[in-house]
């Protein structure tokens, strides 16, 4: 009930807090200004001014050339998987109920390198195929984990306990096959592991950006009754929550969204596990904060690239280690948090 | 308070269960039981621990789906209705309620109008109205700003209950609503249980534990024992020393309670229970009595 605008015409009415509002807003403006930043920085060098200009036709040709192909669609590439990941670690939490509910955590991430290695180095694929096949293995394990775990409703602690279980075999495998293969082909494998947005193309974004769009609306109309699903099974299904059908729609865009992220920058780690919680720190909202979570997975991805990208230049860190160096600072200081908490 | 005189009927009331047969995996809890809930009354089902009386709360709400037989709602079955359509007709407060974080009294209450939203209807003048009403009524309107996971057991009940009086249906099913509190608030919220059958004529069902209680608020008993029903009706009519030996194995005298006139259980002194050494086992909850 606090501080909210509620927005009334007709039959339509709509309640939102204001502070989540803001946040959002505030969430949006940083991802723009860290984007018009890493646009303006690289080692061909510009201002703020010349590469505004541009956007409105008037750039000088070199920098035209490495903003619009080379810089935009590696930083659009950061800001989808961002958006992806930031919004499917807000639904495996919402889901699990719980706050390590993310799909690092399940298997997901290690399934999803599964299929690009078996792409890379059994069926020998380009970018496109290895794409295709980090997309397949996020789907092949969401459905693994969801047999295993669904006689009994695919919540919470199992589905965490499953999904670690699933997640240590799958990194084994991945191991395993990396041994066994050549050394160029492993040293591939091992670079697509590490999550880079290096040499992102704008013709590689284009069937991740659809994907993402669709999800993302699907996702939207999910989030009321999530919301309601997080007081129980029992309580939401008394409120009229389809319990089951919501869970495995959650799940299902929670593993497509892995996927979409996966295809585009290979395993970008703790985003999805730090962005649901830093948004809702933000927001002080309950329920499961989809927006927020996906805008700060944004900023958390966008700002972790730019750093790779500086701070050693010219040397190119991959985005994964940026996003587990934050993401990690992140985690140590809310368990931190935790322990003061509870002597 | 209207007690019902004539045998209830299952086709002139909006809930009731036919033949059913209740069961978690292998273990069956109920078996080919009939039920019916009067319109209007406040139902109790009472009896001693795993007869089976929150596992049918459940099945007349559709929580759990029956091996055999069926729940009827307003002439139709169960089964038949979208969920959200059963969440506009009759509510439930299970016992197995997760307080998540971050939520306010007002958020929670107002989670009781999702079945009367839709995705583009999601706070109309009504759903306003009805949960503004219901902190009213639970008297948690000065608590609507604070986090329910700060408040004591007691106001988050009541929290609980304005929930599931702001979906306004006219069917409330509560799972033990008095468990986990202090007595002063087990009776706090039986009173408001009470006041919202005598004063806004809902149907309740709930789960009680408590004999005494049971026979105070409730104006329909439902006995049950070992998964079947073995007594029903005005519990002046119900409750006597030999249904509670039976059913409890607790030897006891039945009085007239001093405030309301309602049966009143005594348990025989430990002198006279010295002979029902099985009975005795039984009440402790060592043992799940079937004599």
């Amino acid at each position: 009930m606090t501080a909210t605008w509620v927005l009334r015409t007709g039959r339509l009415s709509l309640r939102v807090r204001r502070r989540a509002v803001w946040m959002s807003v505030a969430l949006l403006a940083v991802a723009l200004a860290i984007g018009l930043w890493t646009l303006v920085t690289g080692s061909y060098r510009s201002s703020v001014g010349e590469v505004l200009a541009v956007f409105v036709g008037e750039g000088r040709r070199g920098l035209t050339q490495t903003v619009l192909n080379l810089r935009l669609p590696r930083l659009a590439g950061a800001a989808l998987v961002g958006a992806a990941l930031g919004m499917s670690g807000a639904l495996f939490q919402s889901v699990s109920r719980n706050p390590l509910g993310s799909p690092d955590i399940i298997g997901l991430t290690a399934g999803s390198s599964t299929g690009a290695i078996v792409a890379i180095l059994v069926l020998r694929g380009g970018s496109a195929d290895v794409a295709a096949g980090a997309f397949a293995g996020a789907l092949l394990t969401g459905v693994l984990v969801y047999l295993l775990t669904s006689r009994h409703g695919a919540s919470g602690f199992r589905l965490i306990l499953t999904g670690i279980g699933l997640s240590a075999l799958l990194v084994g495998v991945n191991s395993y096959l990396i041994t066994r293969a050549d050394i160029a082909d492993a040293e591939t494998a091992r670079r697509w592991l590490s999550g880079s947005l290096n040499g992102v193309r704008w013709e590689a974004l284009v069937a991740p950006a659809v994907l993402l769009a669709v999800l993302v609306a699907g996702v939207l109309t999910l989030g009321h009754r999530l919301t309601v699903l997080e007081t129980g099974d029992e309580t939401a299904q008394a409120r009229g929550v389809p319990v089951r059908r919501t869970r495995i729609a959650a799940l299902f865009a929670g593993v497509a969204l892995v996927g979409v992220a996966t295809a585009v920058a290979g395993p970008v780690v703790f985003v999805a596990l730090a962005a649901p919680h830093i948004a809702r720190r933000l927001t002080g909202a309950p329920g499961p904060g989809l927006v927020p979570a996906a805008l700060t997975g944004v900023v958390l991805v966008v700002a972790s690239d730019l750093a790779v990208q500086r701070v050693v230049a010219p040397l190119q860190l991959p985005v994964g280690v940026g996003t587990a160096a934050l993401g990690g600072l992140y985690l140590a200081w809310l368990l931190a948090g935790e322990l003061r908490r509870r002597p | 308070m209207n007690t019902e005189g004539s045998p209830v009927h299952a086709e002139r009331n909006r809930l009731s269960g036919n033949g059913l047969t209740l069961a978690y995996d292998d273990r069956v809890v109920v078996r080919d039981l009939d039920v019916v809930v009067p319109d209007g009354s406040f139902t109790v089902i009472i009896g001693p621990n795993a007869c089976g009386k929150s596992t049918l709360l459940k099945a007349l709400a559709r929580m759990i789906s029956p091996r055999a037989g069926g729940v009827v709602l307003d002439g139709r079955d169960i089964d038949r209705y979208p969920t959200k359509e059963i969440a506009r007709r009759l509510s439930l407060l299970p016992q197995s309620a997760i307080v998540p974080g971050q939520v306010t009294v007002g958020d929670l209450v107002a989670q009781g109008r999702y079945p009367h939203q839709s995705l583009l209807r999601r706070w109309s003048v009504g759903d306003e109205r009805a949960v503004t009403e219901a902190m009213a009524l639970t008297g948690v309107a000065d608590l609507a700003n604070r986090f329910v996971d700060e408040l004591s057991g007691g106001q988050r009940q009541r929290v609980w209950l304005a929930m599931v009086l702001a979906q306004q249906t006219s069917i409330v099913l509560l799972d033990e609503p008095t468990t986990f509190l202090d007595i002063a608030h087990q009776y706090d919220v039986l009173d408001l249980c009470a006041d919202l059958h005598d004063q806004r004529g809902q149907t309740l069902v709930a789960v009680l534990h408590d004999l005494n209680q049971a026979s105070r608020y409730a104006t329909h008993l439902v006995v049950m024992h070992a998964g079947e029903i073995v007594a029903t009706g005005p519990p002046a009519d119900v409750v006597t020393a030999a249904l509670v030996a039976e059913v409890f194995g607790l030897p006891c005298t039945v009085i007239p309670d001093p405030e309301t006139g309602t049966p009143m259980v005594v348990p025989t002194g430990r002198a006279g229970r010295s002979g029902a050494q099985a009975s005795v086992s039984a009440t402790r909850g060592t043992r799940p009595s079937t004599t």
